[in-house]
């Protein structure tokens, strides 16, 4: 387990971190998830100790190790651009941390063999960094990373130096050896869609605060504020408050909306709108719109749900949508 | 924690080692775009330079050796005092070189590394040797360590003389050509090996040392080849004392004075294949540790 405890780090007058606590849990996957510039990277490398912070605390598993060096935190960090040691081998690179520890040749050589199969490399032993891809290279880093059996693995947007293909290959694999390694993780990333697919827990960061914490499915189903809301789907604005575009319902008269609404036991707003535009994206359709008041938003439905109401450009019709309990700039939705 | 043997599901497939790597494939076409005939033009205008400012005046040296025959050239190589000159010569150059290897890179480390008032100035100021009239600085240097040394350092005449006036030349070369590296290299490849648990000294080892060692090599190479070749410096405070502090330049000097060319043409070319077959090995060096770094499948 990792605890961060009024964290606070500045940079002249800017403030990177501005007194962040952050519970990581033994075990868990946790992503920091924000925007470029929020502090993600300055808290991940606090806890690695690659940064001093100015005030606050870390402990790791219990122990404070606010004032020791990285080499002493027991943790493996993996950089976005794979640092790698570019004169040594493969092999070598994996084996680092275990030779400078002077541990048996032998026993080096079985642990090096073990995590080369893990991360899909093996055969690839006598390369060196330049002679591999990309994701390859990342892989090497991380199974240099695990080499030395780290408390905690820190990676700061390991992927975010690949190609979108290769990157959502490598994430979902991240995830399947997390499942059977367990070493707890942190993993900073700006891309929603990843801190979605892989974290169990996201912790969303913004001007170097942390705006709130928990597992994907809360985050995205009840954001306690509209920065949360906004960071982690695509978000309409409906009158006087921010829903999610796969909510809004559109119906052809005030009447009917009303009805429906109050059927599904929904509140908010019934938006008289124009459709713009209707978008066919595979299996979803994006439907464009202007309402009364001249705001455009987009909603979002399902194939079979167009193919049935055939929306076309230029109708009128009335929106709302079905979760939109508290109206936009108010406090955290209960 | 404690990781498994068993491999995690089939990993994302790995690139086939055939798919050229974007930057090799991108230098592929910066070297289709001269075009044939740009590149001929290219190639004769450098032979020609480097034919009419190297190749010929070293040719004509080397004729110029053989005047007396091959005997002539093997006696005037031979001579105990040629013999004794260039022995001098390479021995102060190596010491020399060995020490501009290390204070030079010490020298760029600080000046890349850390921050002290004056750091500008400083780093001005390697480069004044390069300025200075060699023959200024064997002045300076014989007003400090000569027989009026206001320190009380006499060096006059003495090898440590020639060594000091030779590093004071060469001292730029190491830690020119080391500083640009150390300014590009990557600091989270330090990061990763400290949070491998390497200690500093590990680190520089291991990690930094083995990524400068091209450009400290080719710098040595380079601090050697101008140590050897070096006269004005050491014209004041080497003494020119034969078997001593006579130099293989100042040796020279002598057997052109003696009215002996073919000698001192002689001797010149001995020093000069001593040169460029260090040189020629370190580079050797140099390219071998830097291509395993470049290389790609
Ligand atoms: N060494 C530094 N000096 C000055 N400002 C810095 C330094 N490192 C980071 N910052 C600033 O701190 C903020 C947070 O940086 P960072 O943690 O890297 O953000 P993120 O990783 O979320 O993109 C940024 O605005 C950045 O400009
Ligand atoms: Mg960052």
């Amino acid at each position: 387990m990792i605890t961060v405890t009024d964290a606070r780090k500045t940079y002249g007058d800017f403030v990177a971190l501005d007194d962040v606590s952050l519970e990581i849990p033994a075990g868990s996957l946790t992503a920091l998830l924000g925007p470029s510039g929020s502090g993600k990277s300055t808290l991940l490398r606090s806890i690695a100790g690659l940064e001093d912070l100015d005030g606050g605390n870390v402990r790791i598993d219990g122990e404070d190790v606010t004032h020791q060096p990285p080499q002493h935190r027991g943790i493996g960090f993996v950089f976005q651009h794979y640092a790698a040691f570019k004169h040594m081998t493969v092999r070598d690179n994996v084996a680092f941390g275990l030779t400078i520890r002077r541990r048996p040749k032998a026993e080096v050589a079985r642990k090096v063999d073990d995590l080369l199969e893990i991360v899909g490399l093996d055969g690839f032993q006598h390369r060196y960094p330049a002679q591999l891809s990309g994701g390859q290279r990342q892989r090497m880093a991380l199974a240099r990373a695990l080499a030395v059996d780290p408390q905690v693995l820190l990676l700061d947007e390991p992927f975010g130096a690949l190609d979108a293909k290769v990157r959502a290959d490598l994430r979902r694999w991240l995830r399947r050896l997390h499942d059977e390694v367990h070493v707890t993780t942190v993993l900073v990333t700006h891309d929603q869609e990843e801190a979605l697919d892989v974290a169990d827990r996201i912790a969303v960061l913004n001007k170097g605060r942390i705006e709130q914490v928990g597992d994907p499915v809360s985050l995205y189903e009840r954001p306690e504020n509209d920065f949360v809301m906004s960071f982690l789907g695509a978000v309409s604005r409906l009158g006087d408050r921010l829903v999610r575009p796969h909510d809004i319902v559109l119906e052809r008269d005030h009447a009917t909306a009303a009805s429906r609404q109050a059927a599904e036991g929904a509140v908010g707003p019934l938006v008289a709108a124009r459709v713009d535009r209707v978008v066919r994206l595979g299996f979803e359709v994006r439907i464009e719109l202007t309402a009364d008041d001249g705001e455009r938003f987009v909603a979002q439905v399902t194939r079979a749900e167009a193919e049935r109401r055939r929306y076309t450009a230029g109708e009128d019709v009335v929106a709302w949508a079905l979760r939109s309990e508290e109206p936009v700039g108010a406090g955290p939705v209960a | 924690m404690s990781t498994t043997t068993q491999p995690v599901g089939a990993p994302p497939s790995p690139a086939p080692p055939s798919a050229a790597p974007a930057r090799a494939s991108s230098q592929g076409g910066r070297r289709r775009r001269g075009g044939p005939g740009g590149r001929a033009l290219g190639l004769g205008v450098v032979g020609l330079w480097l034919s009419l400012m190297v190749l010929l005046p070293l040719a004509a040296l080397t004729v110029r050796s053989f005047d007396d025959g091959l005997s002539g050239f093997w006696a005037a190589v031979t001579a105990p005092a040629a013999l004794a000159a260039l022995e001098v010569t390479l021995g102060v150059s190596v010491v020399v070189a060995l020490v501009n290897a290390v204070m030079g890179t010490l020298v760029a480390w600080v000046l890349v590394r850390d921050e002290f008032p004056g750091q500008r100035v400083v780093n001005a100021l390697i480069d004044l040797p390069f300025a200075l009239p060699t023959i200024v600085a064997s002045i300076v240097l014989l007003s400090l360590y000569g027989p009026n040394s206001p320190i009380g350092v006499h060096l006059n005449a003495t090898r440590w003389g020639l060594g000091v006036a030779l590093a004071f030349v060469t001292l730029p070369f190491v830690v020119r050509s080391v500083q640009p590296v150390l300014i590009e290299l990557d600091r989270e490849v330090e990061e990763a090996a400290a949070s491998l648990g390497a200690s500093n000294t590990t680190i520089f080892r291991r990690v930094v040392l083995p990524s400068l060692a091209p450009a400290v090599i080719s710098g040595t190479g380079l601090a050697f080849a101008r140590a050897v070749g070096e006269y004005g410096s050491v014209v004041l405070i080497g003494g020119n004392i034969p078997r001593e502090t006579q130099v293989v330049s100042q040796y020279i000097q002598q057997q052109i004075e003696i009215d002996s060319p073919a000698a001192a043409a002689a001797v010149s070319v001995a020093l000069l294949s001593v040169s460029f077959l260090t040189l020629f090995v370190l580079r050797v060096w140099a390219t071998l540790s830097q291509r395993r770094e470049a290389s790609t499948a």
